[in-house]
């Protein structure tokens, strides 16, 4: 009976989080498009709700809701769907749509299925041999498990966390502080632009007299037939100044269109960093200039603990939580009763991280999106976001199981397997380093580069 | 050639809606080979007959002005407003969001690129009373579109209808939508015709009362 009633629960909860992923691509991703294939909408809301789904299970867990062998249930077959649709679905999807663009490929409906099959058959190939060089497995793994899946699923899905997480944790603090904001002045804007207007007046002036050089051969042309072979020809030569013009002309004018297009950028560039100091200003600015200030500290003791992690080979065994309440009890004695504050705690952290995960990869995929899409391309970039979401999401499961009491976290080894955790805790901190590393030299040189430009 | 006139006429639509590939078809009577996404301004110029073929026909420089679409570059783009004789809306035929934002760009261009704090760039009509800028609607990508949906061509532009602007659809790949003596070549040429007019009505151009009044 209560079977029933936990699974009513988490279909109802599962529905709401089908609208929401609906209701985001709509209203978000989707803006400037219209949606010619509800496919796309589909696989995507579905990708979106089941990775919420997950997460509610890890809350769920925490709190003691809903019977204990109904979770488990619902755990497997959450987990087999996602996979099911990150390795069989998504990718099929993707290989069709981007088969759809290609003009080589014959656009008859069979043809194309056919394709697409073979494409997912190679990706599947290639998807298993990224497993090998990792050392994800125990030996007593079947060919066929989930584990087998999973491990690499996570493998993919830790790099791009660290990625962005490497990435994120320099630019925070570089975008909120205004040390880092450059100093412009209305003056160096104006001059940009009158620069650029001078230009496009140079380009016009070039193509107008283009045009009037081919009115003039069109005239000379329509003339010259009429008088007929030999004299034709004559004053063909003689009267050719015209046609030799268009060419310079025309490359004086790409030459200045370039030009123009530079000029523009930087007039970007020094607009942007004007609306920065406007917005360092106001209250929400000064408010995170003080943010990326705990922000940078924050960043530059996550790089010294990942160095020190991969220098001394060790990974940490206490979760935060019940590191906190030792400490707490033992230096401050304050004397609290452990196993229910433990529980609230992590109910806490958990929530918090998952929130802010959330919130944080899809402000990141949008605005990645809006960079690179267009009408073309909108479909299988969606659908390559949906992959990624999919695949961040159930590595933060994984990695998530660090940060809670071992009470808690049985239930995720037993529903993951036995997979090698360790190795996706030292392949998060060595890709973490890497790319933040990587992101202070990029901002730095970025940096530096930009104020040489106002030297004009 | 410094003695002929010019009138700039600004292009803006959504970005990929195809309006370097229609500037391109405009101004050179061949399709565009492969359009890059335009970054900031490009201009092509078009020399056209004033009141072809009638008494007092003079030729005119029409520039268009072809802006960028990119969203990021927005900031920018508002030097290019200036002394604005006429405006050409382009939106994709296949994607109706981009006929939807028209009313944004309309409403961009006419404040000269500045953000109201109320409503950001949305088109307010009280404002396009003032304003006497001839405007010109035109779908791009028909062919594209037909495949899609059949009756999606035979649809009238809400946009062209709340400013009185005239307009047609063409797909940008072929040159036969605006040959010579098609309705979209008149219809263009009667847009010209009226941009002209507005930007020099009373000075040098000969009166003739019966032809400026003939609404589009």
């Amino acid at each position: 009976m209560s079977f029933l009633v936990d699974l009513v629960i988490m279909c109802i909860s599962q529905v709401i989080f089908f609208g929401g992923g609906w209701l985001f691509f709509l209203k978000h991703l989707f803006r400037d498009y219209e949606v010619h294939h509800s496919v796309v909408l589909l696989v995507f809301s579905v990708t979106f709700a089941l990775s919420c789904t997950m997460f509610e299970l890890i809350i769920f867990e925490i709190l003691g809701f809903l019977d204990a062998s109904s979770r488990l249930f619902h755990w497997k077959v959450g987990l087999f769907s996602i996979l099911f649709t990150l390795i069989a679905v998504l990718p099929f999807y993707i290989a069709y749509y981007i088969l759809g663009n290609i003009k080589i490929v014959p656009q008859k409906p069979h043809v194309r299925t056919l394709c697409t099959f073979g494409a997912w058959l190679a990706f599947l190939y290639l998807f298993w041999k990224l497993g090998d060089p990792f050392p994800i497995l125990s030996p007593k793994h079947g060919i066929f498990s989930i584990e087998q899946c999973i491990g690499r699923v996570g493998v993919v899905g830790v790099t791009i966390m660290a990625l962005l997480s490497g990435f994120g944790a320099v630019n925070c603090p570089y975008t909120y502080m205004h040390y880092f904001v450059r100093h412009v002045t209305d003056a160096d804007i104006q001059s940009i632009e009158k620069r650029l207007l001078q230009s496009l007046d140079m380009i016009i002036m070039k193509k107008k007299r283009i045009a009037i050089a081919k009115r003039e051969n069109l005239r000379k042309a329509s003339m010259s037939t009429g008088s007929g072979g030999l004299w034709g020809m004559l004053k063909n030569v003689t009267s050719g100044s015209g046609q030799e013009n268009i060419g310079p002309l025309q490359q004086d004018a790409n030459a200045l269109e370039e030009l123009s297009r530079q000029l523009f950028l930087e007039t970007v560039d020094l607009n942007d960093a004007v609306e920065r100091i406007n917005y360092s200003k106001t209250f929400k600015g000064r408010y995170f200039n003080f943010l990326g200030y705990f922000f940078s500290i924050y960043c530059v003791w996550k790089i010294f603990m990942a160095t020190i992690n991969i220098i001394f080979d060790r990974v940490g065994k206490v979760d935060p939580v019940t590191r906190g309440i030792e400490i707490a009890v033992n230096y401050f004695s304050i004397q609290f009763d452990v196993k229910f504050w433990s529980q609230q705690i992590s109910f806490l952290l958990v929530g918090i991280i998952i929130i802010t995960s959330i919130r944080g990869l899809l402000i990141t995929l949008t605005k990645f999106f809006y960079a690179i899409a267009s009408s073309k391309s909108s479909n299988v970039i969606v659908l390559c976001l949906a992959q990624v979401m999919g695949m961040y999401f159930v590595s933060m499961i994984l990695l998530m199981r660090m940060n809670m009491p071992l009470e808690y976290r049985s239930i995720i080894t037993q529903v993951l397997g036995d997979l090698q955790f360790n190795f996706y805790h030292r392949w998060f901190d060595v890709i973490f380093l890497v790319s933040a590393l990587s992101s202070i030299c990029f901002l730095y040189i970025a940096h530096k580069q930009s104020p040489e430009k106002n030297l004009y | 050639m410094a003695a002929i006139d010019k009138v700039k006429v600004l292009v803006v639509g959504d970005s990929g809606v195809g309006k370097t590939s229609l500037v391109h078809l405009v101004c050179h009577s061949e399709p565009c080979p492969v359009p890059g996404a335009t970054i900031g301004c490009s201009v092509e110029v078009k020399l056209h007959e004033y009141k072809a073929g009638l008494p007092g026909e003079k030729e005119y420089f029409v520039e268009l002005w072809d802006i960028g679409g990119s969203s990021s570059h927005k900031n920018s783009r508002s030097i290019f407003y200036n002394m604005v004789n006429g405006i050409i809306l382009v939106h994709d035929l296949t994607n109706r969001k981009s006929h939807q934002n028209l009313l944004k760009w309309l409403g961009e261009v006419l404040d000269k690129g500045v953000e109201k704090p109320t409503n950001g760039y949305d088109y307010d009509p009280e404002q396009f009373a003032g304003s006497q800028i001839p405007m010109l609607v035109i779908g791009t990508k028909a062919d594209q579109a037909q495949s899609l949906n059949e009756n999606v061509l035979c649809k009238r532009s809400s946009v062209a209808e709340e400013c009185g602007a005239d307009e047609f659809n063409i797909d940008s790949t072929q040159v036969k939508y605006i040959a010579p003596g098609s309705t979209n070549a008149v219809k263009l040429a009667r847009f010209f015709d009226k941009v002209i007019e507005r930007r020099y009505s009373g000075s040098q151009i000969s009166k003739s009362k019966g032809y400026f009044q003939s609404r589009i």
